[in-house]
C-alpha cells in the first residue's frame, strides 16, 4: 500500500507526518530544528528522501538544511559525510550564503521610493523534477537563486529582477518570490509569482523573465490597475497535464489563463469572498480547483468564523463549499499560501495546515476532512509526498 | 586561550555543547575573534555577522566584562581578561519579539 509523508513547515520547527494510504492515523515526528522558522519544505520529485528545508529566524539568518533519507536525519549541504555521520561532528557547510548577482539595485519601497535589496530569508524551495541536486529558491527580497550541488551553494538568475524589478514593493508579508512553478513539458519554461511584484515567465531556463499579468486588475492596490507588474499575486498553481494552464489567487481574485499567462480572465464567480492566500489542482482532474476564502486584506480568517475549502469542478466560476469535518463556528485561524498540498493517490488527498496549527486532510477529494495533527505552531507550508 | 559563548540557537547549529575555545595568534581584536570562531565552525558563517559586507546582525549583540561592545568597530581588542580567557566574549540574541 501507498505511504504519504506530509512535510510541515511551522512557525516553530519542521514537522513529518506519514500515514498509510488510508490517511486515518498519522505518526508525527519533530520538531526538527525547534525554534526556529521553516518557510517552506519539500522533497524532490526525483528522490524523495531528498529533501530540503528553509530554516530562518529573524535573529540569525538563514539556513538551508538537507535530509538524503526522508527526514530522519539533517545536515547543511557542504558538511563532509564524516560529519554527517557523527551526531558530534561539526557541520562545515556554508549553505546559508544567498548573495544577489552584480549591483544590488533598488525596488520600490513603501512610500514610493526606491530602497536597496536585501536578502531576508528563502520562502520556497522547489527541487528540480528530474535531478535531486537541483532545486530553485524563492527569496525575500524578491529574486531566485539556484542550486546545482545539493544546496552547497546558490547562484541568483538576476534576469528576474530585470522584469522591471525597480517597480515591485514589499506587501505587508514582504516582498518575495513565493511560487515557483516548472514546466513539466518543458525544461525551459519556469513561471513564479511574487508579491507585490506579479507573475512572471522564463522560456530559456532562466536567463531571461517576462511580465504575464495582463488580465489582473488590482484597483485597490496600485494607481494604475491594469499595471504590467506589481500586482500582488499569493499563489498559482497548474496541472502537470496541461503547464499551459495555469490557476491564480491574487490579493483580491481568482483567475485562470489558458495561455501560460499572456493572458487572465477572473474566475471568481460565486465565492463568498475572492480572497485568499492557497490554490491547488486535483491530482487527477484538471479542471478542479480548491481554494480558502479569507474575509478581507484586513481580516485574514474564514468569512463568518466557518472554515471552509471550495471547491470548482469546472476550472472556476462555480464553486461549492466544502465543510464536513472543519469547523462551522468560532473559527478564526488563516491558511497561508504555501500551506494548502495534493497527494497522487486514487481518490485524491487534498491537505492544509492553518496558523493555529491544524493540519487538515481530506481523503475523498475534498467531500470530508479530519485534523491530521492539531495544536502544532503556526503552519506555514505543507507539502505531500506519495510514496510507494 | 579566548572562550565565546554563543546563544542556544546556534550552539544546536553547531552542534556545541557548552563554550568555544580559541587558540589567537595576533591581537584578540573583536572581528579577528569573530574570523576565527567563523573558521573554525563556518556553519556559523552569515549567522553572527552578515555575508559579504561582515556587519553584525541588527538582533545580536556582544557582552564583554559587563558592558555592551555590539557597536564597537571590528578592530577593537578586547581586554585582557577576555584575551587571557578569565572573561569569555558573550555573543547573544537581542531581547526582541517572543
Amino acid at each position: 500500500m501507498s505511504k504519504i509523508r506530509i512535510l510541515a513547515g511551522t512557525k516553530k520547527g519542521a514537522f513529518v507526518l506519514t500515514a498509510d494510504g488510508r490517511r486515518k492515523d498519522w505518526q508525527v515526528s519533530g520538531p526538527h530544528f525547534a525554534g526556529w522558522e521553516i518557510y517552506h519544505a519539500k522533497g524532490s520529485p526525483a528522490d524523495p528522501d531528498r529533501i530540503y528545508v528553509s530554516q530562518s529566524s529573524g535573529w540569525f539568518g538563514q539556513i538551508i538544511q538537507r535530509s538524503d533519507d526522508g527526514g530522519r536525519t539533517w545536515h547543511t549541504p557542504g558538511s563532509d559525510p564524516a560529519a554527517r555521520q557523527n551526531p558530534e561532528g561539526m557541520p562545515q557547510g556554508e549553505s546559508n550564503k544567498f548573495v544577489y548577482a552584480g549591483e544590488v539595485g533598488t525596488h520600490k519601497w513603501y512610500d514610493g521610493s526606491q530602497h536597496p535589496w536585501e536578502f531576508k530569508r528563502v520562502w520556497h524551495i522547489e527541487p528540480s523534477p528530474t535531478d535531486p541536486d537541483a532545486a530553485w529558491a524563492g527569496v525575500e527580497d524578491a529574486a531566485i537563486f539556484q542550486t546545482t550541488d545539493g544546496g552547497k551553494t546558490w547562484q541568483e538568475l538576476p534576469g528576474l529582477r530585470r522584469a522591471k524589478g525597480h517597480l515591485w514593493q514589499p506587501g505587508a508579508g514582504g516582498m518575495a518570490v513565493h511560487t515557483i512553478l516548472p514546466d513539466p513539458k518543458n525544461a525551459r519554461r519556469i513561471y513564479v509569482a511574487i508579491s507585490a511584484g506579479g507573475a512572471f515567465r522564463t522560456d530559456d531556463g532562466g536567463t531571461t523573465w517576462t511580465p504575464i499579468n495582463r488580465g489582473l486588475k488590482s484597483p485597490y492596490e496600485l494607481p494604475d490597475p491594469d499595471a504590467e507588474v506589481g500586482h500582488c499575486v499569493h499563489r498559482m498553481a497548474l496541472h502537470p497535464s496541461r503547464p499551459d494552464v495555469l490557476f491564480m489567487q491574487k490579493h483580491w481574485d481568482v483567475l485562470r489563463s489558458d495561455n501560460a499567462g499572456e493572458h487572465w480572465t477572473e474566475v471568481s464567480g460565486n465565492l463568498p469572498t475572492d480572497f485568499g492566500f492557497p490554490i491547488e489542482v486535483h491530482a487527477h482532474e484538471p479542471e478542479t480547483i480548491f481554494v480558502v476564502p479569507i474575509k478581507s486584506d484586513a481580516e485574514h480568517y474564514p468569512p463568518e468564523g466557518r472554515l471552509r475549502v471550495y471547491r470548482s469542478r469546472t476550472g472556476g466560476n462555480d464553486w461549492e463549499p466544502l465543510t464536513r469535518g472543519l469547523p462551522q463556528e468560532n473559527c478564526y485561524v488563516n491558511v497561508l499560501r504555501d500551506a494548502m498540498a495534493v497527494d497522487r493517490l486514487d481518490p485524491c488527498g487534498i491537505y492544509f495546515g492553518t496558523t493555529g496549527g491544524q493540519i487538515y486532510c481530506s481523503a475523498d477529494g475534498g467531500d470530508s476532512w479530519a485534523a491530521a495533527v492539531r495544536d502544532l505552531p503556526a503552519v506555514y507550508s505543507v507539502e505531500v509526498q506519495t510514496l510507494p | 586561550m579566548i572562550r565565546v559563548v554563543l546563544p542556544f540557537p546556534l550552539r544546536q547549529l553547531a552542534r556545541l555543547d557548552g563554550e568555544v575555545e580559541l587558540a589567537m595568534a595576533g591581537p584578540a581584536t573583536l572581528g579577528a575573534v569573530l574570523d576565527a570562531l567563523e573558521a573554525r565552525h563556518p556553519v556559523l558563517r552569515g549567522t553572527i555577522r552578515e555575508h559579504g559586507t561582515l556587519k553584525r546582525r541588527p538582533f545580536l549583540r556582544f557582552f564583554v566584562c559587563k558592558e555592551d561592545w555590539s557597536l564597537e568597530p571590528p578592530g577593537a581588542v578586547l581586554p585582557e581578561a577576555v584575551a587571557t580567557g578569565a572573561e569569555p566574549l558573550l555573543i547573544v540574541g537581542a531581547m526582541a519579539g517572543g
